[in-house]
């Protein structure tokens, strides 16, 4: 049995003097952007206190006892929303399902009757999936709850932000490393969330993509755009592949596989041209041979399972502040 | 803020802590030291480098961070400390268990400390080592090696001081 968790190369930005002293006060997870450096950094160091829970025999701490979080996902999900839930149950919290799918939902109930149905039955917190951009900051003024954002339209998906972010943390100072970000950069609330945190703390990001599958206003946000990913690729120290979403194949923005993939796909024969201690990162779930190739996504550079075990603990340190900022207001 | 004891006298505890101890459990190889963060911590460290010398054998020693299993995890208001990890790489099955603390006073962070041991494994048995005991007690615990009883009033606090995190040695009453 090993709980010390923390390998030798991790976290080369710890700074143990200052992390007693902080305090966290938002109530809500909504998004990265508004977040200060020292904020993301308290999530990080907290996810990194709640590692060792999940390699242990009982896997489980008292922390949300009593506590019950909803898993309110208007959107098709799989590993978030089990990802959660594993997170709030290891923490002792109570889980409610809730699919909008064969749901009240179904049958025209508004997002905010919803809430306050929830509310009505003595939740704390709602983990929130919705279609459209700004639903979980709506949610905020409608209930008491705390507000856990897990994916909004084209806005914030802030725990997988801060879950890649936590990989790369393990492994190197994020300040002046250079990260793409490469796939449909347009349609992913996964890449402005990195974007945010990692421009707060000190990384130079690089949207990576065809111009069709870039969102308008990028001159207004703080990022590297191009469009050739050969350029780019030797001077990288992450990729983070985006998934690529089936629903768009065939239209205007995304008119063939093997062009994309050629121009833009992760390949064995790529990874040539890469550093060769560079981070290969993928959200997940992966589409073999399109994004990423599988030699690539099974090889010594990827990351991607190691995401997967760091979101439980990145899940578990959210739940767990935003319920004790809630206390505190309470008290 | 009145100093009680003084550096040499704070060694010369820890010094009866460890002769203590390895009167009481004279096996090294069963014996495993766990310091409560974050004083605990340290303190557990001096026992451990103590012992070893006393045994002329290595002696295993943890950390436990006690935060998620506080009772007042909820009544902490915007005090509460960060959470981090639990530092114990080795197996705490049939092992004698020395928990060390700095202070005893309500029995609280023993309670806490007891239930997160417990999530980690089954010890042979469970002991208290605290370099002051000072009283007051709300629970019904009490210390197996104790560096000195201190009669302090409630609301004074009884506060060690380590040179390793405080960079002053000794203990003070304020």
């Amino acid at each position: 049995m090993s709980q010390k968790n923390a390998p030798a190369h991790a976290s080369p930005t710890k700074t143990r003097s200052n992390r007693q002293r902080f305090t966290w006060r938002h109530k809500h997870l909504i998004g990265l952007q508004n977040l200060a450096a020292d904020e993301l950094n308290h999530i990080l160091d907290t996810a990194e206190g709640f590692q060792g829970i999940s390699q242990r025999s009982i896997k489980k701490a008292p922390a949300l006892r009593g506590k019950v979080v909803v898993n309110l996902f208007f959107e098709d999900s799989t590993r978030t929303r089990n990802s959660f839930r594993l997170a709030a149950n290891r923490l002792s919290a109570d889980v409610l399902e809730f699919t909008s799918k064969g749901s009240s939902v179904s049958k025209g109930e508004t997002l905010r009757d919803t809430a306050r149905n929830l509310e009505a039955m003595g939740i704390d917190i709602i983990v929130i999936r919705h279609a459209a951009g700004g639903a979980p900051h709506l949610l905020t003024q409608c209930t008491n709850a705390c507000v856990v954002n897990a994916g909004d339209g084209y806005h914030e998906h802030p725990t997988q932000a801060l879950l890649d972010i936590f990989t790369i943390r393990e492994r190197r100072p994020l300040k002046g490393l250079n990260v793409a970000i490469v796939g449909d950069i347009g349609h992913s609330r996964v890449a402005r969330s990195n974007l945010w945190a990692l421009h707060t703390l000190g990384a130079n990001v690089y949207f990576v993509g065809p111009p069709t599958l870039m969102p308008s206003g990028l001159d207004k946000l703080p990022v590297n755009v191009c469009h050739n990913f050969d350029d780019i690729i030797g001077d990288m120290d992450v990729l983070n592949m985006l998934r690529v979403q089936f629903e768009r194949i065939g239209s205007p923005v995304f008119p063939s596989v093997p062009e994309y993939s050629r121009l833009f796909g992760l390949t064995s024969k790529r990874m040539k041209r890469a550093k060769k201690d560079v981070l290969v990162m993928h959200p997940g779930p992966i589409n073999r041979g399109l994004e990423i190739e599988s030699e690539v996504a099974d090889g010594p550079n990827s990351t991607i399972l190691r995401q997967v075990a760091n979101g439980l603990a990145v899940r578990m340190a959210v739940l767990f502040l935003v319920n004790q900022a809630a206390q505190a207001k309470t008290s | 803020m009145q100093v009680i004891l003084q550096q040499n006298q704070v060694a010369a505890l820890i010094n009866s802590l460890a002769e203590q101890i390895a009167a009481d459990l004279p096996d090294p190889a069963s014996l495993a030291l766990i310091g409560i963060r974050s004083r605990g911590e340290t303190l557990a460290q001096r026992l451990q480098a103590k012992l070893q010398a006393q045994y002329g054998a290595p002696v295993d020693c943890g950390t436990l961070d006690i935060t998620l299993y506080r009772d007042d995890l909820n009544q902490m208001g915007y005090q509460q400390p960060t959470v981090r990890a639990t530092e114990i790489d080795f197996n705490i099955d049939n092992r004698y268990i020395v928990l060390v603390d700095d202070v005893l006073s309500t029995g609280r962070s023993v309670r806490a400390a007891l239930n997160a041991l417990a999530d980690l494994g089954r010890g042979r048995a469970i002991k208290l080592a605290v370099l002051i005991d000072r009283g007051h007690r709300e629970l019904p615990i009490s210390a197996d090696y104790i560096g000195q009883v201190l009669d302090a009033p409630q609301d004074q606090r009884v506060q060690v001081w380590l040179s390793e995190v405080d960079n002053r040695e000794e203990v003070t009453l304020e």
